[in-house]
């Protein structure tokens, strides 16, 4: 077994265009990987045969030196993407059997570019956790161990299949989607890259919907290079989603100068939160000294609105979700249950729901379901649709300030053990999610970048915000943390 | 605010998720805990806040109001899990 599977995109890249390699050989090594991988669960399908036509395809586009920097790479695709005769499921039992007959207009670039997929990715079921935990398909596993210890880790959620198969080398790379923090802290679990965009920058076109509002597919890469190269190929107008905006892309990897004299990077003092472990708190401070040793200016900023993201969220995202999950009714795809003689459709829709969504999905699609209710929609849904605006609005003031970035911590802890949290009350989860969820409900770019170990030997990261519409920027401060940082660990490999 | 058996009834029926009746309470107990968690918004002064309906201010745009792409039943109807003669088909409706 060849050890390409361990590349990152850009020198994947280089390589094959140099023809030090053929893709054929890469995508062999990163099907092999995915192969000895089973005990990561990290692939929910496997598409070996596609993998190596379009694999084929890239050499002959390589060889006739026709090949965008995607051409031939292997690439994990989340299983919210939806993709042509291959199943999609969300990871959940209700669409068993679902073979989209179109391909999302992520997939969609992504294929024009020449890349390459090795299958599908194991996530939370429709994107609902933070764990992986309430995945159909079981729980992916971090690739990572504590210390001594051989104690099964989550690699986070909702991607956590795509940062399960990125940290553990199945590929080169994956996409995954961020509605509350679900590309962010994965990665930061898992010591890769991940990317979520300004919300608008990538189609939505395909992608099985959770919170529409919310929603942001992304680059999972092993780099911020990688991440950069990776965006462009993924975002774009599309007139399939009225929500894509209409704005050039930007050549992300040429903007990554390393160079940050000057910028203004932005603290918000309501991230210090009580009961967060010291070395979080240390990371944040080592990763503010970093930046500011590289010339840019580390400033306070508040963010007064910060505490009430978590509770705006679980009311906004559920109110969405209960609206979009409403399809899966057992008429159109997936599963239907077994009628008994004498039910109706009523029964039908009511026992295919109970019997096809796990338990995190119906108790989202209830409370949504609840909180858009004749009586309730003022108090729960307007009102927190009122906060978002003041949310948003104190990322403006910091904004119009002159900030560039603002730092944090991406989670505000390291992964947790998988049956961890089974006993604890739902919201517990939700804590996870403190340091993104503000990022969605502001429509802001956000990436985790791999920053140190903890004392047990965990990945930690640190996240950057960014200005709306300027990832390149935002990408840059990120290299420059990421070099400072020399984050070069790999999880020892035990599977 | 907390949910009673009655109130979790009638938001699993909202939501058509068929609920044992043994597992009512528990329900309840557990929308309490989440509603109890959104009570925090109720402290914030939204007075004159306009209520967030897109992150990023835009125009939607138009097109002609024509079958861009159509004329794929068999497509349509392929992931079924109940199709016959081009209809999606369900138990009886009507008596």
């Amino acid at each position: 077994m060849s050890d390409l599977n361990k590349l990152s995109i850009t020198d994947a890249r280089d390589m094959l265009r140099a023809k030090e390699i053929t893709a054929v050989e890469l995508t062999t090594s990163c099907l092999e990987a995915v192969a000895a991988g089973d005990a990561l669960n990290a692939f929910s399908a496997k598409t070996p045969d596609i993998a190596l036509a379009q694999a084929k395809a890239a050499d002959a586009r390589l060889a006739k030196g026709d090949a965008p920097a995607m051409c031939g790479i292997p690439l994990g695709i989340k299983d919210l993407f939806c993709t042509r005769g291959v199943a999609s499921q969300a990871a959940s039992k209700i669409l068993t059997g679902f073979k989209p007959e179109y391909e999302s207009t992520v997939t969609t670039q992504l294929w024009n570019a020449g890349a390459v997929m090795l299958g599908k990715l194991n996530m939370d079921e429709f994107a609902m956790g933070s764990s992986n935990e309430t995945s159909f398909y079981g729980p992916a596993v971090n690739p990572w161990r504590r210390a001594g210890e051989d104690t099964k880790l989550t690699p986070g959620g909702s991607s956590g299949g795509s940062a399960a198969a990125v940290a553990g080398d199945l590929c080169l790379a994956a996409t995954g989607t961020d509605t509350g923090g679900s590309i962010r802290q994965p990665a930061a679990f898992t010591g890769i890259t991940g990317v979520k965009p300004t919300y608008g920058r990538i189609s939505r076109w395909g992608i099985i919907a959770f919170a529409s509002s919310l929603d942001q597919a992304g680059p999972m890469t092993k780099t911020v290079r990688d991440a950069a190269i990776m965006l462009e190929a993924m975002s774009g107008h599309d007139p399939r989603d009225s929500t894509s905006v209409d704005l050039p892309v930007p050549n992300f990897e040429a903007l990554l100068t390393g160079d940050i004299r000057g910028k203004k990077i932005g603290i918000p003092k309501e991230y210090h939160l009580d009961g967060m472990p010291d070395e979080i708190e240390a990371l944040w401070a080592q990763g503010a000294q970093m930046l500011r040793d590289q010339g840019a200016e580390v400033v306070d900023v508040s963010l007064p609105h910060t505490k009430y993201a978590l509770p705006t969220y679980y009311v906004l995202a559920p109110a969405e979700a209960s609206s979009n999950l409403a399809r899966y009714d057992g008429v159109r795809y997936g599963y239907r249950a077994k009628l008994k003689q004498g039910e109706g459709i009523t029964e039908m829709y009511e026992r295919t729901r109970a019997e096809g969504f796990g338990p995190e999905v119906q108790r989202r699609v209830m409370i949504g379901a609840y909180v858009l209710s004749a009586g309730f929609y003022d108090a729960y849904y307007r009102r927190a649709q009122r906060v978002r605006t003041l949310i948003k609005q104190d990322f403006d003031k910091v904004y119009a300030g002159g900030v560039d970035a603002i730092l944090t911590p991406a989670t505000p802890s390291a992964a947790f053990g998988l049956g961890e949290m089974a006993d604890e009350d739902p919201v517990k989860m939700y804590l996870n999610d403190v340091f993104t969820v503000t990022v969605n409900l502001a429509g802001l770019p956000g990436v985790s970048v791999p920053a140190g170990l903890d004392r047990q030997g965990l990945p930690l990261g640190l996240q950057l915000i960014g200005r709306p519409w300027d990832e390149g920027d935002m990408l840059n401060i990120a290299y420059a943390l990421e070099n400072a940082a020399g984050f070069v660990s790999k999880p020892a490999k035990w599977w | 605010m907390s949910i009673d058996k009655e109130t979790a009834r009638r938001a699993a029926h909202l939501a058509r998720i068929a609920v044992a009746e043994e597992d009512l309470d528990h329900l309840a107990k557990e929308l309490s805990n989440i509603l109890g968690f959104m009570e925090q918004l109720a402290e914030v002064d939204v007075d004159g806040v306009e209520p967030m309906t897109s992150v990023t201010p835009m125009r939607l745009k138009r097109r002609a109001d024509v079958v861009t792409e159509g004329n794929m039943q068999d497509k349509i109807l392929s992931n079924a899990p109940d199709a016959r003669e081009g209809f999606f088909a369900v138990p009886k409706v009507v008596e």
